[in-house]
């Protein structure tokens, strides 16, 4: 249905967008996730024939946007990050400009009825758009972009400033409306991907760094020759943490050992790798019982979308053809997550207590997801 | 194009941009037309219409200022751009709304006609001729102020912009006696809105200048829609 052959967009010699290639096929819904800046808008623009590539090819329905781009454009309904609506027209008039300015063939009144049901605008259809709240606006431009039924929508954060219950409706919307069309969102907000998308497309700095689903990507950047200890020393001192960490170096197969912060009093974090072959664990369970010490915690780095997210936009560790370079252990950055305006924010945080409430409050967020998508 | 002509006369009309230039443009020529025409005792109607150049030029910005700027100021021009449309609709769909607005203004010279037909006898030829000499005065200018409407984000500074070229443009003749090579001068006169517009004033209908007005209008026309197609390349 869409079909993207490395895209590339130079400003001068800003490279805003370099060599994106993707695929989706009808009725997928496809995300771009990435920081702001990262090029997401300006991949939407060039899709939907606002500006044009430097090079590559678009074709939509197998028509390049460049060659033929009206009848190209005839396929999408764009929603940009600002929509473009006129603010002294009223709702019904600019819809009706719309469907006029798409040459729409659909019965008019029966059309404009059904788009306005579907958005939930149909109690303002007679106000005037600059009178409306920032989020009948998103509608109005979401119902703009679903006039003439095509079958591609391209929506470009379509759920910035909008209320949690907001959201919720219009995720629910669009994961109505990826059944029946192909649908390209963008948003920089993690979970409402993960709850939207077939399909993600990780951009950073313009270049794609990850694609796949949400399992793919995290499957190719899990290490489970890496893992987390916290180890209860015998003698609860600093001496505790140079010893530990020598004897699990010495372990067979232990490629790695660093000691990380003290979490809980005189008790350490160690990041452990191993060789890709050995599975250390039962060794390193021995020695501790040889030891005397206490394993507190194992924790394998299965790596969430957030963490996948940080990891790639955070560091340059991201290489042209895709993937995630290997590199050698870092301090794994304590994360923390906090929900602010319906937002998943992360921030990188040294408190261990904090870092359990956030995750217990971005866990409840995500329940209320689920309750919100049932309704 | 339709849909945007349609769009952009209701936008004149909601924007109250409408009013205020047909009421000055009312005003402005009926002070003409009184002084002129009726206070002379006269029925020829050609020293108003010379006289409403002036007014053309200062009005017609105000028509055209909002056109294009205002759209990518909002960034509507997005949803312009990304409708399957051409650029030429785009720009001939507002072209033509704010070139409905003149005509419906300088239309009241037919009102006028009225009040002579009681006082005397109208000059009909001289009066539709100057009628038309306006109207492709109307239609060269309008397609200048889009253009530079399109060239900026700022109502201001478009409107600003469009009064200086268009008064630049008035004073080429008087320029092009001061410029003492002859071909320059030449070329000057050559493209002097006035000189052609008040040879038809003076009841000289020449095809040429219909031609000249006619094709600057397209000139300017396919300009706005360079632009248009530039800033997608940029």
């Amino acid at each position: 249905m869409i079909e993207v052959k490395h895209l590339t967009k130079r400003y001068g010699d800003k490279q805003a967008v370099n060599d994106i290639s993707f695929k989706v096929e009808k009725g997928e819904i496809l995300g771009f996730l990435g920081p702001n800046g990262a090029g997401k808008s300006t991949t939407m623009n060039m899709l939907t024939g606002y500006i044009s590539s430097t090079s590559g090819q678009i074709l939509i329905n197998g028509v390049d946007i460049l060659e033929d781009p009206i009848k190209a454009k005839s396929y999408i309904g764009y929603l940009p990050e600002i929509p473009p609506l006129y603010m002294d027209m009223t709702v019904d008039s600019y819809l009706g400009f719309m469907f006029d300015l798409k040459k729409c063939k659909l019965p008019r009144k029966a059309h404009l009825k059904d788009v306005c049901d579907l958005c939930k605008i149909s109690a303002v259809r007679g106000r005037v758009i600059r009178n409306l709240s920032k989020g009948y606006k998103q509608r109005v431009g979401l119902a703009q972009a679903l006039i003439n039924n095509p079958p591609v929508l391209i929506l470009d954060e379509p759920t910035v400033g909008l209320d949690p219950n907001q959201i919720i409706e219009i995720r629910t919307l669009i994961k109505k409306l990826g059944k029946s069309h192909t649908v390209i969102l963008s948003s920089h907000i993690l979970p409402e991907i993960q709850a939207v998308c077939d399909k993600i497309i990780i951009i950073n700095k313009g270049v794609v760094a990850a694609d796949g689903t949400a399992d793919e990507i995290a499957r190719n950047i899990t290490n489970e020759h890496k893992m987390t200890l916290r180890i209860e020393g015998s003698t609860h001192t600093a001496s505790d943490k140079k010893e530990i960490t020598d004897a699990l170096k010495s372990i067979d197969g232990v490629k790695y050992v660093r000691a990380d912060m003290e979490r809980e009093k005189s008790i350490y974090d160690y990041d452990v790798e191993a060789d890709e072959k050995t599975d250390v664990r039962r060794a390193i369970n021995k020695l501790c019982a040889d030891k005397g010490w206490n394993i507190l915690m194992l924790q394998l780095s299965d790596l969430t979308l957030e963490d996948i997210f940080l990891k790639i936009t955070m560091g340059d560790n991201v290489r042209k053809d895709g993937t995630v370079r290997e590199e050698a252990p870092k301090p794994k950055p304590n994360i923390s997550f906090d929900v602010k305006d319906g937002e998943l924010v992360a921030s990188l945080d040294d408190g261990s207590a904090k870092e359990e409430s956030a995750h217990a409050e971005d866990e409840a967020s995500d329940d209320n997801d689920e309750n919100g998508g049932e309704e | 194009m339709g849909a945007i002509y349609r769009r952009e006369m209701s936008a004149f009309f909601i924007s109250g941009i409408a009013y205020v230039f047909l009421a000055v443009f009312f005003l402005l020529s009926g002070i003409f037309f009184y002084n002129g025409v009726i206070a002379s005792g006269t029925t020829e109607t050609s020293a108003m219409f010379s006289s409403m150049f002036i007014i053309v030029l200062f009005l017609i910005p105000i028509l055209t200022m909002k056109l294009m700027s205002e759209e990518k100021k909002n960034r509507t021009d997005q949803g312009l751009l990304t409708a399957p449309v051409g650029l030429w609709s785009i720009v001939l769909g507002k072209y033509f709304a704010a070139l409905t607005l003149f005509i419906i203004a300088e239309s009241v010279v037919f009102i006028y006609s009225i009040i002579l037909g009681y006082l005397g006898n109208v000059v009909w030829s001289t009066l539709l001729g100057n009628y038309f000499a306006m109207l492709f005065l109307g239609a060269a200018f309008i397609a200048v102020g889009l253009f530079i409407s399109s060239l900026t984000e700022n109502q201001m500074a478009s409107a600003v912009a469009s009064m200086l070229a268009l008064f630049v443009l008035y004073l080429f003749d008087s320029l092009a006696s001061r410029v003492s090579n002859e071909h320059i001068q030449k070329a000057m006169t050559a493209v002097s809105f006035y000189s052609r517009y008040i040879e038809f004033t003076q009841g000289v209908f020449d095809l040429s200048s219909v031609v000249f007005f006619l094709s600057t209008a397209f000139i300017f026309n396919f300009l706005t829609v360079r632009v248009l197609d530039k800033r997608r390349w940029g």
